[in-house]
């Protein structure tokens, strides 16, 4: 028997009840459809968004700059938090990245159809959201412009290494290997789509999507290595992104401060960073599949499975949260009972609660069909899930650090006007890429969903 | 195959499925089926075709094995040999502190001999157009169709009882004959 008849025989008792791509259209159809918003000129809404991102990123790019020229004192970080917005943010935008990562590769491995026509946009989102993420470390430094120190290369200081045993050797490893690693095999998955493009376009656009599809010409034989070759990635994936948030909580793990020091950080936080990348995901998303037209391609059955994504990492993560609680009680510990007593009731419980509504309780609506469904639902119920995987890392950072084992280094902490000026850049970049992301290469992937097209009929013709 | 001189014949078909039975009827009469051209991989092709798996996993293999023996080497020779720390007095080849580094460095360069052994083997490099003649018999193979190249080798090849296959089989398009070097 044919792989083919197998495979939908496989498929068969998991048959798709309701078609994940709309209408039946034919290939060239998901072909013109996908590519249309390329080959138009930005529509008005398009220029809004972008000046907007452009100048959030402007304003972050002037406090960045007033960081390196004048030290890292206008972080206001003149008492015992050190970095209370610098890490936050840096956790916060690693944490978004993770949902790319999770419906491109494990999704993937799992054989979830569904990842297809969702999987390109939360690629770019990845790749983006660890740009951003990357930064706050290189700045908290102080003089980013050594940040190359932190490579193994042969110098000339003696023998002067890094330290391989350090948190922080480790995040750098972890991150710059994430970023390449998602970086590859979001390039790899745009070769077949940029040899599409080549093929419709004109003039210098054929040129630059001619030398960005590598020559691809879909002979079978690539398509072979191709599909083995993102098997494989998928693979090296997926034990990654659940490698690189378990190092960046290692980051508090490893230390002794009350609140950092459990056993659970590394399952919570990369639940946590599941919660929120699928949050963003939902965000960016709903405005996407509307401005461009594509909800033929991402139907309201691919909100409904992002939405119930959300309703279980919501739940781990309220468990995490419990948990907490409960072993901070059973520990017998009177440093981290009162870290945790602190966090719920003292002067940054109003942080603590907005936290666990936003993350634990909001997710609940998810339980109904008709919230799951509803664009207007999820698009502000991601934005809560957002702020609330926000100030889950600030009440992390924040409230262990400013009152810690001696009373008399207690204080109370507020960003300066610069670290907010650069946590507003960090979205100004995010969705600068993202606008620019959305006029260069195709936001669908057109075989993939041609690939699920296909399958489809043939589900549909053996029943 | 590019290495001896023959001419390829093409037929276009619009769906995967038919693309299959005809590239199985094809191989049944005994012709050569060279390359099959499509805009997304077609299940089944490789069996139907007699193609062996291709062994691309043994470069993430490779890549993996060089990346955590460089990690383990150098992460080991830095904390016993060049620079031994005293870090609470633990042992300098204790391993559990330089797992993090070893596994990315391993995952790092097992994604590197992927994409460079698919780059390689599919002949993919920066270039402004795809390779002709068999390379590309018709640019609509990257958006919606699905083309079967048929290599003319040898004086067994019947131009006559391929037209009549050819015919049977519907395709949307036939082109006949290209000289391959």
């Amino acid at each position: 028997m044919s792989a083919t008849a197998t495979h939908a025989g496989g498929h068969a008792a998991v048959a798709d009840a309701e078609p994940l791509v709309l209408g039946d259209p034919s290939y060239t159809k998901v072909t013109a459809d996908i590519a249309a918003p390329l080959e138009r000129r930005a529509g008005i809404g398009w220029w809004i968004a972008f000046l907007l991102s452009a100048t959030a990123l402007g304003i972050g790019v002037v406090c960045a700059w007033i960081t390196i020229a004048t030290g890292i004192g206008t972080w206001g970080i003149n008492r015992t938090v050190g970095w209370g917005f610098a890490i936050t943010n840096f956790v916060f935008w690693v944490g978004i990245g993770h949902a790319g990562t999770l419906i491109s590769a494990i999704l993937l491995l799992l054989r979830q159809r569904w990842r297809t026509s969702i999987a390109r946009a939360a690629e770019a989102m990845t790749i983006f959201a660890v740009i951003c993420a990357g930064l706050f470390p290189i700045m908290h430094m102080g003089r980013p412009w050594y940040a190359y120190w932190f490579m193994p290369y042969p110098n000339t200081r003696g023998s002067l290494w890094q330290n391989f045993r350090s948190p922080l050797l480790w995040d750098m490893f972890a991150i710059s290997t994430y970023f390449t690693v998602s970086l590859l095999f979001w390039y790899v998955g745009l070769i077949p789509d940029f040899g599409t493009m080549r093929d419709r376009a004109r003039g210098l656009k054929k040129k630059i999507y001619g030398w960005l599809s590598l020559g691809w010409n879909g002979s079978a034989r690539t398509w072979q290595r191709y599909e083995k070759a993102s098997l494989m990635l998928a693979s090296l994936a997926t034990p990654l992104v659940v490698s690189v948030h378990t190092v960046v909580s290692f980051d508090f793990a490893t230390s002794v401060i009350p609140g950092w020091h459990t056993t659970i950080f590394p399952p919570y936080f990369v639940a946590g960073a599941v919660f929120s990348g699928f949050a963003m995901v939902i965000t960016l998303l709903t405005i996407t599949r509307k401005v461009m037209g594509l909800e033929a391609y991402i139907t309201d059955r691919h909100l409904e499975l992002m939405s119930k994504v959300l309703l279980l990492t919501g739940m781990i993560v309220g468990f995490a949260y419990t948990t907490e609680l409960f072993i901070a009680w059973y520990s017998g510990n009177p440093y981290e009972q009162f870290t945790f007593m602190n966090r719920a009731f003292g002067p940054y419980a109003w942080a603590y609660w907005l936290m666990f509504s936003c993350n634990v309780f909001v997710p609940q609506i998810f339980w109904f069909k008709r919230f799951r469904r509803s664009v207007p639902v999820l698009f502000v119920a991601s934005l809560l899930v957002n702020v609330g995987m926000w100030f889950e890392r600030f009440n992390i950072v924040v409230t262990s650090l400013h009152r810690d084992y001696l009373p008399s280094s207690w204080s109370m902490y507020a960003p300066s006007l610069i670290e907010v000026g650069i946590f507003i850049g960090s979205f100004g970049l995010f969705f600068t890429a993202y606008l620019l992301f959305t006029r260069v290469a195709p936001v669908v992937a057109f075989h993939e969903v041609k690939h699920t097209l296909a399958q489809q009929r043939e589900d549909a013709h053996h029943e | 195959m590019r290495t001896m001189s023959s001419r390829i014949h093409t037929l276009a078909f619009d769906d995967p499925e038919v693309t299959l039975e005809a590239v199985k009827r094809l191989r049944a009469e005994g012709f050569s089926v060279v390359d099959v051209h499509s805009p997304f991989p077609v299940h089944g092709l490789e069996d139907a075709l007699g193609w062996r798996e291709t062994r691309l996993p043994w470069a993430t293999f490779a890549g993996g094995a060089l990346g955590v023996t460089v990690g383990l080497s150098l992460a080991l020779y830095v904390h016993t040999v060049s620079w031994p720390l005293n870090i609470g007095g633990k042992t300098n080849t204790a391993i559990p502190g330089i797992v993090p580094v070893v596994f990315e460095l391993g995952v790092l360069l097992a994604a590197f001999g992927t994409v460079i052994a698919l780059l390689a083997l599919g002949r993919l490099w920066p270039r402004l157009r795809p390779e002709r003649g068999p390379g590309q018999p018709t640019p609509r193979v990257t958006d919606d169709r699905f083309v079967v190249l048929v290599a003319e080798r040898d004086a067994s090849f019947s131009p006559a009882r391929f037209r009549a296959l050819a015919e049977e089989l519907r395709p949307t398009e036939v082109v006949e004959a290209w000289e391959v070097k």
